[in-house]
């Protein structure tokens, strides 16, 4: 075969091969959509993380606004260390509310945040105060069959 | 007694020289690395051979994913629809695709259309002499012959393996939207939610790089080592299936043990 149909052939092969990674990243993946901007990361600390993630979103009103940078523990207090890495673009006030929801009956857990009315924001390297633990089933059913059997019967 | 030591030297013979086929399997790969210098020399030789391992796999590779990626979808919508989810197929589809079928059926179709032709396209040139004949002009058949192919290789099969999965994910799109008729953004941001560029593409594509080097190096050593006869040929050929494929299996398993450890 002639050496130039040969390079027209490759090289279409290779731009096929990189237009479909492209396109999986773009379309197929994530690489546009959640590109956080350059980010500010406070801190939370939690008595019950639940199942939450690092990499877990971090919303605000649902729009994600921040992720899940890591998890710890402190064993000075006992507590789950979350750090979250917030985008520039949303300051949120001092007195923010931090809590794990789940998305859904079964679906991830994530951070929400809701905000207060500090006239301050939150700077890099903040610990959020406020903050709400992860619901757990199991503690939420005994609580609830408790309540039940402490209830006087009715007659 | 004797019959008893019969069995234990014909294992030990086994197992001896399958270590012993897997040493000089690797002492080629690292010729191969040290003389690739040489081979990228005359680039045009790796063009040509991406042209026949890389181009010419071309509609296998899409057919093939066309047809994986619209079962996945059908398939997907029969078990999701039970619990009310059919807009998840598209996660399913993609993140399937990605993560295991993509690197992995493009891997032993490879083995089966380029890496059978490398076998015996050198199994050949060994049985006429041709190898010896370079070597006798003082071209050493590694960086000529062993090196080109290898890197055609491994720089075809990622991007094979890209192709895959994209054909594919629109494979299963063309079942999930248009016949089935599950949410066309539905499918999309799901989809874009769920799948994450670092974890799971990345990933698929260190695996289909690592088969790439797997697959080849075998083929181009099954051909090396072929005994130069007709029947040596075939044998083989036949082998480079059956090593690289199973060899692609177990790589994924170890390799996809390391990717979800972290």
């Amino acid at each position: 075969m002639d050496k130039t149909t040969l390079d027209i052939w490759v090289g279409l092969f290779v731009a096929i091969g990189i237009a479909a990674l492209m396109g999986l990243a773009m379309k197929v993946g994530n690489l546009t959509s959640n590109t956080l901007g350059e980010t500010y990361a406070v801190t939370a600390n939690y008595e019950n993380i639940g199942g939450l993630k690092p990499r877990a979103p971090v919303k605000s009103s649902g729009v994600v606004v921040g992720r899940i940078d890591n998890i710890k523990f402190d064993t000075k207090a006992y507590q789950a260390v979350v750090t979250l890495k917030i985008d520039k673009r949303y300051p949120f006030p001092k007195d923010t509310f931090a809590n794990i929801y789940t998305s859904g009956l079964l679906g991830e857990q994530y951070i929400s945040l809701e905000a207060g009315g500090d006239e301050n924001f939150l700077k890099e390297g903040d610990r959020i105060s406020k903050t709400q633990d992860a619901v757990v089933l199991e503690k939420l059913i005994s609580q609830f069959l408790y309540n039940k059997a402490t209830e006087e019967p009715k007659k | 007694m004797k019959p008893i030591f019969k069995i234990l030297s014909s294992l030990g013979n086994q197992v001896t020289s399958r270590i012993w086929r897997l040493g000089s399997a690797a002492r080629l790969f690292l010729l191969t690395l040290i003389y690739s210098g040489e081979s990228f020399r005359r680039i045009h030789l790796t063009i040509r051979e991406i042209y026949f391992t890389g181009v010419m796999s071309l509609i296998i590779i899409i057919v093939s994913a066309f047809f994986v990626g619209m079962v996945l979808g059908l398939q997907g919508y029969y078990t999701l629809q039970k619990y009310g989810s059919s807009e998840s197929i598209g996660v399913l589809v993609a993140l399937a695709l990605l993560r295991e079928l993509g690197p992995v059926v493009t891997a032993l179709l490879f083995a089966g259309r380029a890496g059978t032709a490398i076998t015996a396209e050198i199994g050949l040139m060994k049985a006429t002499e041709q190898l010896s004949a370079m070597e006798m002009m003082a071209v050493s058949p590694i960086a000529r012959i062993i090196g080109p192919r290898f890197w055609a290789g491994v720089i075809s099969m990622p991007i094979l393996a890209s192709i895959f999965s994209m054909v594919g994910v629109m494979g299963g799109y063309l079942v999930a939207v248009p016949i089935i008729g599950v949410d066309h953004g539905a499918f999309w941001s799901q989809m874009n939610v769920n799948v994450d560029f670092r974890f799971d593409v990345v990933n698929g594509l260190i695996k289909s790089f690592v088969f790439g080097v797997a697959c080849t190096i075998i083929a181009l050593y099954e051909g090396f080592d072929a005994p130069p006869t007709a029947e040596g040929v075939s044998r083989a050929t036949t082998r480079t299936v059956v090593t690289s494929s199973l060899t692609v299996l177990g790589l994924d398993f170890i390799l996809t043990s390391f990717m979800i450890a972290h």
